[in-house]
C-alpha cells in the first residue's frame, strides 16, 4: 500500500513537473476554446453587429429624410427602416458582454411594453436625459414602434402629427440617435481592443469569455426570449394572459419575424453557423461533442438541436401577430412556450454540467 | 465506573501536540473567518438574501441583520483566545457556539468541511488544550502540566481518521470508480491549469485521480499512525490537500487539513515548533515543562469520558442513517449531508414552481430570482428538503398577497454525474400539504438508474 501511493504521488509529480507542452503544434486531445472564441467573435458577433449598426444608419437616414419632409412615403420609408434594424437586433441582442453589458445595451434597446404615457409626457415637456435607466421604457425600438404606428388611429393622422408638431420629430430623432450612439459604441470596442481581449480570456474561470459568454447566452434564451417574447404575453408567468406585452405592439404584424429571426440567431450560435451563412466553426455544438467523448453521456447536442426544432415547429404554427394570438390563439402561444421551457433544461442543467459551467457563477466556497 | 480506569484511560503522554494542535486550530479559524470577512461573503450570504434555508429543528437560527458581523466578531474573537489558550473553555465554547450558529443561519452554505469545524471545536470543549504553552496555564500553575491523558489526543486523531476513511467509503460506488464520475466532468474543465490542463483531458489520468483519491482516503489514517510511514503519508497529505486546492474551489479546507495532520507526529517536533514560537514571541517554554500530569477529578474523568464516547459512537453511526431511506441517497440526498460525502458528485437542477388557485384553476409560474440568490436557487434546485421549505414560503408570501387557495407544484429536472436530466419532484404533489421530517419523501421521483456500492 505505501510503495502504490508513493508510486502514485511520484507519477503526479513527474507529471506535473514534464514538459507536455512542448509540442508547438498544440498536437493534443484538449478542446480547443480559443478557436471557439474566435470563431464567436470574428465570424458570428463582429459581423452581427456590422450588420446591426449599418441598419441603424440607413434608420438614421430615414428618419432624417422623415424630418426633412414630412410624408406618407417617409413614414413607410422609415418604418422599413425600423423593421429591418429591430429584425438585425434579434441577432445581437444575446451577446450582452463587454460594452454592452457596461452599457445594458438590450435594457436601452428593447424593453417592452414601452410606455406611451411617459413617452408623450416626455415630448410634452422637451425634458427627458435618455442616459437615465428610468427611461429605460421611453426610448428603443418600443419606443419607435410606439412613434410611427401608434400615436394615430392611420396613417394619416400620425404624418399629420408630425406635420403640426416639431416636438415629435425631435423626440424621434432622439430615439433613433440614442440606438445608434449605444450600437456603434458597442460595435467600436469589438473592432478596437475587446475582441482581442475576448478571445484571449480563454481560461476556464468564472470570469473567462467561454463562461461568461454561456452564461450571457443563456439568460437571453430564457428570459428575453423565451419569457419575454412568448411566456410573458401568453400570462405563463400571470393570472391572466397579457397580450399588450407582446414584441411590436402597435406593428402587430411583426412579432413573428422577431421571435423567429431572434430564435434562428441563438440556434445558429449553438451551432457556430457563421453570421453570412457560408460556414460553421467551432461551437457550443462541437464542445459538447467533444466533452462527450470523455464523459460518454448521451448526445447532448443532438437533442438541444431535436429540441431547437420542436420550438421552431411550434413557433410556425403562429400567426404573424402575437397580439392576436394571444387574444385568439393562446393555446399555439403556450404550445410554443413548452417546447421553448424544455430546452431551458437541457442547456442550463445538461450543458452546463457538461460544461462544467455554474449557472450566473457564485463566488462561495464548495466542498 | 470500571471502563473509565482501564490501562488505556489512565494512560498519558507530552502535551505538546494538543497544544500545538489548539495554536493551529485557533490561528486557522482566525484567518478563515478574516478571509471571509475580506471576500464581503458576509453581507452576500446572510444579509442580502430575503429568505433563508433553515435546517429541520432549526428554524430560529436566522442571521441577526448587521448584528451578524457582530457573530462573526465573536467567532473571530473566541478563535484567537482558543490560540492564544486564553480563558480557553470559555473560549471554544464561544467558539462552538458562534461557529456553529452561523452554519446553521442557511444550509444554502452546507459544507462538510464547515461541519467539520463544528465537530472538532465541540470535541475541543472537553480536552485539555490549554494545560501547556497557554496564558491559561501561565496564570495558574496548578492547571500547567507537561502530560495529559493520552485519550485526548487521540480523540483528534480519531476524529480526523472518521472523516478520511468514512469520504473514502463513500468512494467506494460505481459512479465514482467504474465512470469516474464526477471527474470526468470536473477535470476536463481545468484545461487551462499550467501543465496539467492537457493531461486532465486524458481518460486514464481522470481515473488515475478517481481511484488514487479512494486509495488514499480509505489508507491515510493508518499511514499517519505509524510511525515507519509517517513522514510519506504527510507528503502525501501535502500533495492531495495542494492538489484539491489547485483543482476545485474549496477554500481554507486543504490548509486546515494539511495542519491538523500534524497531530499524528511525536512530541518531539511539536516541542521544537512550541520552542520556535517561544522564541519568537518570547515565552518562556520550560515553565510549562514541569512533570506535571494533567489530572481530571475522580468525578469529572468518567463523565468526560463517557461524553467522548457517545460523541464517537454518534460519529461512527450517523452517516449510515441514509440506510433507513429507500432509494439512492445521490438522488434523494436523505442522510447525504453531515456523513463525509465530500466532493462526490455534480448535481444541476432547474425548478419552475406553479402557483395554483384549487378553486379557479388559475396559475402562473414564478421567477425564482424574484426571492433567491442564484446560490439559493442553484442549491435549492437539487435537494427536495429545500424544494418543500420554499414551496412553503412562497405560500406564505402568496397569502400575504391576497391569493386564495394555493396549491404549488413544482415541475423540476435534475442531472447527476453527467446523466441525462430527468424529472425529480413528483409534478403532482401540492407541496403546501407536505411538511417537512426525517421520513421518506415519497414525492422525490425514483432515479433512473442505479449506483452500486455504499
Amino acid at each position: 500500500m505505501k510503495h502504490t501511493l508513493l508510486v502514485a504521488a511520484l507519477v503526479l509529480v513527474v507529471w506535473s513537473c514534464s514538459d507536455d507542452n512542448d509540442d508547438p503544434a498544440g498536437n493534443n486531445d484538449n478542446f480547443d476554446r480559443g478557436a471557439m472564441l474566435t470563431n464567436w467573435a470574428d465570424n458570428i458577433i463582429l459581423p452581427s453587429y456590422q450588420a446591426y449598426v449599418a441598419d441603424l444608419e440607413d434608420l438614421a437616414t430615414s428618419a432624417g429624410a422623415f424630418s426633412n419632409e414630412t410624408t406618407f412615403e417617409n413614414l413607410e420609408a422609415l418604418r422599413v427602416s425600423w423593421l429591418e434594424a429591430y429584425t438585425s437586433w434579434q441577432s445581437v441582442s444575446m451577446f450582452e458582454i463587454g460594452k454592452a453589458e457596461e452599457l445594458t445595451l438590450r435594457d436601452f434597446t428593447n424593453i417592452f411594453p414601452t410606455s406611451a404615457t411617459k413617452i408623450e409626457a416626455n415630448i410634452e415637456s422637451g425634458q427627458y436625459n435618455l442616459e437615465l435607466p428610468s427611461t429605460r421604457d421611453q426610448q428603443g425600438f418600443p419606443a419607435l414602434d410606439y412613434l410611427l404606428n401608434g400615436i394615430g388611429s392611420n396613417d394619416a393622422d400620425i404624418v399629420t402629427v408630425y406635420q403640426n408638431d416639431p416636438a415629435y420629430r425631435d423626440y424621434l430623432q432622439a430615439l433613433v440617435t440614442r440606438l445608434n450612439t449605444l450600437g456603434t459604441m458597442v460595435l467600436e470596442d469589438w473592432q478596437n481592443d475587446y475582441r482581442d481581449e475576448f478571445v484571449e480570456n480563454n481560461g476556464s474561470e468564472a470570469s473567462s469569455s467561454v463562461n461568461k459568454l454561456a452564461n450571457d447566452y443563456l439568460f437571453y434564451y430564457e428570459k428575453a426570449l423565451r419569457a419575454g417574447k412568448i411566456g410573458i404575453p401568453a400570462g405563463v408567468f400571470s393570472n391572466t394572459s397579457l397580450s399588450d406585452r407582446v414584441e411590436a405592439l402597435y406593428k402587430r404584424d411583426v412579432s413573428k419575424r422577431l421571435f423567429e429571426t431572434a430564435l434562428n440567431a441563438t440556434i445558429d450560435f449553438f451551432n457556430g453557423v457563421h453570421f453570412d451563412g457560408t460556414g460553421q466553426g467551432e461551437s457550443l455544438n462541437t464542445y459538447l461533442v467533444f466533452l462527450n467523448t470523455i464523459q460518454e453521456g448521451e448526445n447532448l447536442s443532438n437533442l438541444i438541436n431535436n429540441q431547437f426544432d420542436a420550438a421552431k415547429s411550434a413557433g410556425s404554427n403562429l400567426g404573424n401577430d402575437f397580439f392576436a394570438e394571444v387574444e385568439t390563439n393562446n393555446q399555439a402561444m403556450l404550445a410554443a412556450y413548452d417546447e421553448l421551457q424544455a430546452n431551458v433544461v437541457l442547456l442550463k442543467v445538461d450543458m452546463f454540467q457538461a460544461l462544467n459551467i455554474k449557472v450566473d457563477f457564485v463566488d462561495a466556497d464548495g466542498d | 465506573m470500571k471502563l473509565f480506569d482501564t490501562k488505556y484511560f489512565l494512560e498519558t503522554t507530552k502535551a505538546a501536540p494538543l497544544a500545538a494542535f489548539r495554536i493551529f486550530f485557533g490561528i486557522m479559524m482566525f484567518l478563515s473567518i478574516v478571509r471571509f470577512w475580506s471576500y464581503g461573503w458576509i453581507e452576500k450570504l446572510y444579509l442580502q438574501p430575503k429568505f433563508f434555508f433553515s435546517y429541520y429543528g432549526f428554524e430560529f437560527v436566522k442571521p441577526l441583520g448587521p448584528y451578524t458581523y457582530l457573530l462573526f466578531l465573536v467567532c473571530a474573537l473566541s478563535a484567537l483566545a482558543v490560540a492564544l489558550g486564553y480563558k480557553y473553555r470559555l473560549a471554544i465554547v464561544i467558539f462552538f457556539l458562534s461557529f456553529t450558529y452561523i452554519e446553521l443561519m442557511d444550509k444554502t452554505t452546507y459544507l462538510n468541511h464547515y461541519y467539520f469545524i463544528s465537530l472538532l471545536s465541540f470535541l475541543m470543549i472537553f480536552l485539555p488544550a490549554n494545560a501547556y504553552f497557554s496564558f491559561d496555564a501561565k496564570k495558574s500553575p496548578a492547571l500547567a502540566s507537561e502530560y495529559v491523558p493520552r485519550w485526548s489526543i487521540d480523540s483528534i486523531k480519531l476524529l480526523l481518521a472518521i472523516v478520511y476513511i468514512y469520504a473514502g467509503l463513500a468512494k467506494l460506488n460505481s459512479d465514482w470508480l467504474v465512470e469516474a464520475m464526477p471527474l470526468k466532468i470536473w477535470l476536463p474543465s481545468k484545461y487551462d491549469l499550467p501543465l496539467l490542463g492537457d493531461l486532465l483531458q486524458e481518460t486514464w489520468v481522470i481515473y488515475l485521480f478517481s481511484w488514487s483519491g479512494a486509495i488514499y482516503d480509505l489508507s491515510i489514517p493508518f499511514l499517519l499512525l505509524y510511525k515507519r510511514t509517517r513522514v510519506i503519508a504527510f507528503l502525501l497529505v501535502i500533495v492531495f490537500h495542494v492538489l484539491t486546492r489547485v483543482l476545485f474551489p474549496i477554500g481554507m479546507f486543504p490548509y486546515i487539513m494539511i495542519v491538523s495532520a500534524t497531530i499524528f507526529f511525536d512530541a518531539k517536533l511539536h516541542d521544537r515548533i512550541l520552542a520556535w514560537i517561544g522564541k519568537v514571541f518570547r515565552v518562556n517554554k520550560a515553565y510549562f515543562d514541569n512533570d506535571n500530569i494533567w489530572k481530571l477529578t475522580s468525578t469529572g474523568h468518567p463523565w468526560r469520558v463517557s461524553v467522548l464516547l457517545l460523541f464517537f459512537a454518534v460519529q461512527l453511526i450517523f452517516p449510515f442513517r441514509y440506510l433507513a431511506y429507500p432509494g439512492e441517497v445521490f438522488w434523494t440526498e436523505q442522510g447525504y449531508r453531515f456523513s463525509w460525502r465530500v466532493m462526490l458528485m455534480e448535481k444541476a437542477g432547474y425548478a419552475n414552481f406553479r402557483i395554483q388557485d384549487s378553486e379557479t384553476d388559475e396559475q402562473f409560474y414564478v421567477d425564482n430570482t424574484d426571492f433567491l440568490t442564484a446560490f439559493q436557487e442553484k442549491q435549492m434546485s437539487t435537494q427536495p428538503d429545500f424544494i418543500l421549505q420554499y414551496a412553503h414560503f412562497l405560500k406564505d408570501h402568496f397569502d400575504s398577497q391576497g391569493h386564495q387557495n394555493i396549491e404549488i407544484y413544482v415541475e423540476s429536472y435534475v442531472a447527476l454525474n453527467g446523466r441525462r436530466s430527468q424529472p425529480y419532484i413528483d409534478p403532482k404533489t401540492n407541496l403546501v400539504a407536505e411538511r417537512e421530517s426525517f421520513r421518506h419523501k415519497h414525492w422525490i421521483l425514483p432515479f433512473k438508474d442505479e449506483i452500486k456500492g455504499l
